[in-house]
């Protein structure tokens, strides 16, 4: 096969793949919207009944799994079309993003009953693989001379992972401080009746930052590593790496806060987020607009 | 004596203060603030060009963030305040937990609880034989303290360990790099395809010392460079590969070894490393004077601009009664749009063009202020000739002529002699084993007493799950002894 019939076998599985996660977002969105159950002489007393549309969610996530069958070889075939792993730039940093997350997401879905998830998620993952065709789309291409190492595969894959996990705390931490303002004045609004409690929210964003913790450290040290090789130096403050330590130092704090000084809850919610968004700022805005030596190939 | 006691008393209160956690906190988001500007204005360690252009474009502006360190941050008064007094609280936080943690392991658990039932994940049981409990507990790798009616029994020390060891990993990692820029050295040079580069202070242009570091501590060895080929892809003109074979001795004078270096891949002298960073053209050109006598034969490095490697530079001419130079423009693949001009579309010299503008008058270069060697102060200079030459061709400026006979390709070594980064690597394997260590132990402790019942009670640290289903086996093995 020839590297471009690759590339275009890549886009074609990538456009399919969003059509099914399209599909899978408008079950989900069905699922919800069909079981309220509101009786007719008092709304507040409104119910979900998600036992009408058992169907439509299990729909839902065999789209979801349609989806991620064809994502799977639509990111293989785009290495294949390059020669190398694809997470040369901003759009395959994005397409094996969607399909790490889709992967969790169908991982965790029976072992810790995420179906409540599936909306946002294929929400998410629609937006990410959305803006990747649209704004990020770059034609196939090798890698530039710096890129040629092994390192490339550990230091970003530990990357990409890193940020997958944080950014699923911070969805956490994020539910976190909704649901928290509805209890705050009395109940939960009746869509949220399905998501675990407060606690559960707050341990769950703590355990997953703990978790990966070590993994973002990891991802830095072999970033150093392979900087040492290519760049004459292991260290040296380019913006990219700047905002790595200060996520680094961030997240640090926020396990300090947590284990040490007994943060919980809002509090501890905040700082997550605050961490979480010096990622973000990281990939989006330091790829987009920033200088130094992280910017390759346009984007 | 009071106020002595006072003044004493003040800064155990601030060593406390400082070794708070609280002030720990405070002190990590501070640093995380502190890194931020390094990332929004451009860095003199990084790119002092750029610097240089911000002074140029907002002076006032400039200036003033000049003066709190802002071009600087990361070698800042304030930056460096900030992770001093961080590292002071982290070892003076840290010592006292090792010294008290290395009494722990060799001491036994505590005393077990007056009232267990007080406490979580409380059990009450039929009467067990406390042996049997005892070599169950350290079957499963308990400490023990066995007393007559009751076993406190303690497991997961490795908890602290791994903490204490992550946190002395981060000050090792910090010495590494103080040994590497207090005795470290960094340079660059430029050298043509087919000269030779010994490792002394003079062939640099440009070399930084660490404070310790005399000039002298250079590695005698030598370079030269044999082979320069750059690949690049023909749809995207992007660079594909660069790999330059070099023979090289050391000291100078020895036999002489073939060795290649890509950019991956530098050339090592024990704790040297020298780097392939860059790459260009240094076209050849021949001036005679009106006399026709050669006044200039040469390669003239140019600095390339774009990713076509259209390249700039500066031929200067002083041997010349007036002095001649020429501001020129390298083109490897020559080609032409209405907008933009002349201009290079693909990085290999396929079609070379040499651009030249030439000017006559006074070059400057003994007025004694250090000059680019790629630009000419044309304040005291007249512009008397413009033109595109192609290879071989020869242009007549009345004062001389210049031919266009070649090219060559330069390379930017990068030298780097940073003894510290063993260490730095070692801190950051330990730093990670400790963190690993650390996150997946659980420290836990479990009580049995002995009373009308055995009663079972346990404790984890930070709350971690785990310790319920613990007890509930142990419970079960229990009952299954009976």
């Amino acid at each position: 096969m020839s590297d471009n019939s690759a590339a275009v076998l890549s886009n074609n599985l990538i456009y399919s793949a969003i059509l099914f996660y399209a599909l899978a977002f408008l079950s989900h969105a069905i699922e919800v919207a069909w079981s309220v159950k509101t009786p007719a002489k008092s709304v507040k007393k409104t119910k979900l009944d998600f036992s009408r549309t058992e169907r439509v969610g299990r729909l839902a996530t065999a789209f979801m799994v349609i989806g991620f069958l064809l994502l799977l070889p639509g990111v293989i075939f785009r290495g294949v079309s390059a020669n190398r792993v694809p997470w040369g730039n901003m759009y395959e940093f994005s397409i094996t993003g969607a399909l790490a997350f889709s992967g969790a997401y169908l991982f965790a879905l029976k072992k810790y009953k995420l179906r409540w998830l599936g909306l946002p998620a294929a929400l998410s993952i629609l937006l990410t693989l959305g803006t990747a065709v649209t704004l990020l789309y770059r034609p196939s291409a090798p890698l530039m001379p710096a890129l040629k190492s092994p390192w490339l595969v550990i230091h970003v894959s530990a990357a990409i992972i890193s940020g997958g996990v944080f950014l699923l705390a911070n969805c956490i931490a994020g539910a976190y401080l909704f649901l928290d303002r509805y209890e705050q004045k009395g109940v939960r609004p009746v869509w949220a009746e399905k998501l675990p409690t407060l606690e559960a929210l707050d341990n769950l964003s703590y355990r997953l930052v703990a978790l990966v913790f070590p993994l973002w450290t990891f991802s830095v040290i072999a970033g150093a590593i392979w900087a040492e090789a290519a760049w004459g130096r292991y260290w040296g403050w380019d913006p990219k790496e700047t905002w790595a330590f200060i996520t680094w130092v961030a997240y640090a704090a926020y396990l300090h806060a947590r284990v040490t000084v007994g943060w919980r809850g809002r509090k501890a919610a905040w700082l997550c987020l605050l961490a979480g968004s010096t990622f973000l700022f990281n990939y989006i805005y330091i790829n987009v607009w920033g200088t130094g030596r992280h910017t390759y190939s346009g984007l | 004596m009071s106020t002595e006691l006072d003044s004493r008393s003040f800064l155990r209160w601030c060593w406390r203060q400082l070794t708070s956690m609280r002030i720990a906190l405070i002190l990590l988001l501070l640093l995380a603030i502190a890194a931020i500007p390094g990332s929004l204005f451009p860095q003199r360690s990084q790119n002092p060009v750029q610097v240089r252009q911000y002074f140029i474009d907002n002076p006032q502006v400039a200036i003033w963030l000049d003066r709190f360190s802002m071009f600087d941050v990361f070698s800042s008064p304030w930056f460096s305040a900030i992770y001093l007094l961080l590292f002071i609280s982290l070892i003076g936080c840290v010592l006292p937990r090792s010294i008290e943690h290395l009494k722990a392991i060799g001491a036994k658990p505590p005393l077990t609880p007056k009232y267990l039932d007080r406490m979580e994940s409380y059990t009450e049981f039929k009467k067990v034989d406390l042996d049997i409990v005892e070599r169950y507990l350290r079957k499963k790798h308990f400490r023990i303290r066995r007393d007559e009616n009751s076993i406190s029994a303690e497991k997961g020390y490795a908890r602290e360990s791994g903490n204490l060891l992550f946190h002395l990993s981060l000050v090792l990692i910090l010495v590494a790099v103080g040994i590497g820029s207090l005795l470290g050295s960094r340079g660059d040079a430029i050298v043509n395809i087919g000269d030779r580069f010994i490792n002394t202070p003079t062939s640099y242009d440009i070399l930084g010392f660490g404070k310790y570091q005399s000039e002298d501590s250079l590695p005698p060895f030598s370079i030269t460079i044999k082979d320069f080929k750059a690949k690049y892809d023909p749809v995207s003109n992007a660079a594909l590969d660069y790999e330059l074979t070099v023979s090289t001795a050391n000291p100078v004078g020895s036999t002489e070894t073939t060795r290649v270096i890509k950019v991956n891949q530098p050339l090592t002298y024990g704790s040297t490393k020298i780097y392939l960073q860059a790459n260009g053209y240094a076209p050849i050109v021949v001036v005679k004077d009106k006399t026709g006598k050669v006044v200039f034969d040469g390669p003239t490095t140019f600095l390339p601009q774009d990713a076509n490697l259209s390249s700039i530079g500066a031929i200067k001419v002083p041997d010349m009664q007036p002095q001649i130079g020429f501001v020129a423009s390298f083109l490897p693949t020559a080609d032409r749009d209405p907008i933009r001009g002349g201009f290079s579309s693909y990085p290999e010299v396929l079609d070379p063009r040499l651009l030249l503008a030439v000017w006559k008058g006074d070059l400057g270069l003994n007025r004694g202020i250090p000059q680019s060697v790629y630009r000419i102060d044309t304040s005291k200079m007249e512009r008397i000739g413009l033109k595109a030459l192609v290879l071989n061709e020869s242009y007549d400026f009345g004062e001389g002529s210049i031919t266009f006979t070649g090219w060559t390709s330069w390379v930017n070594l990068q030298i780097v002699n940073d003894p510290g980064k063993g260490f730095a690597l070692i801190g950051a394997i330990l730093a990670i084993l400790g963190l690993l260590i650390s996150l997946f132990t659980r420290q836990r402790r479990i009580w049995v007493k002995q009373g009308r019942k055995t009663q079972i009670a346990g404790l984890a640290k930070n709350g971690i799950p785990g310790l319920e289903d613990e007890i509930k086996e142990l419970v079960k093995e229990m009952s299954n002894e009976r």
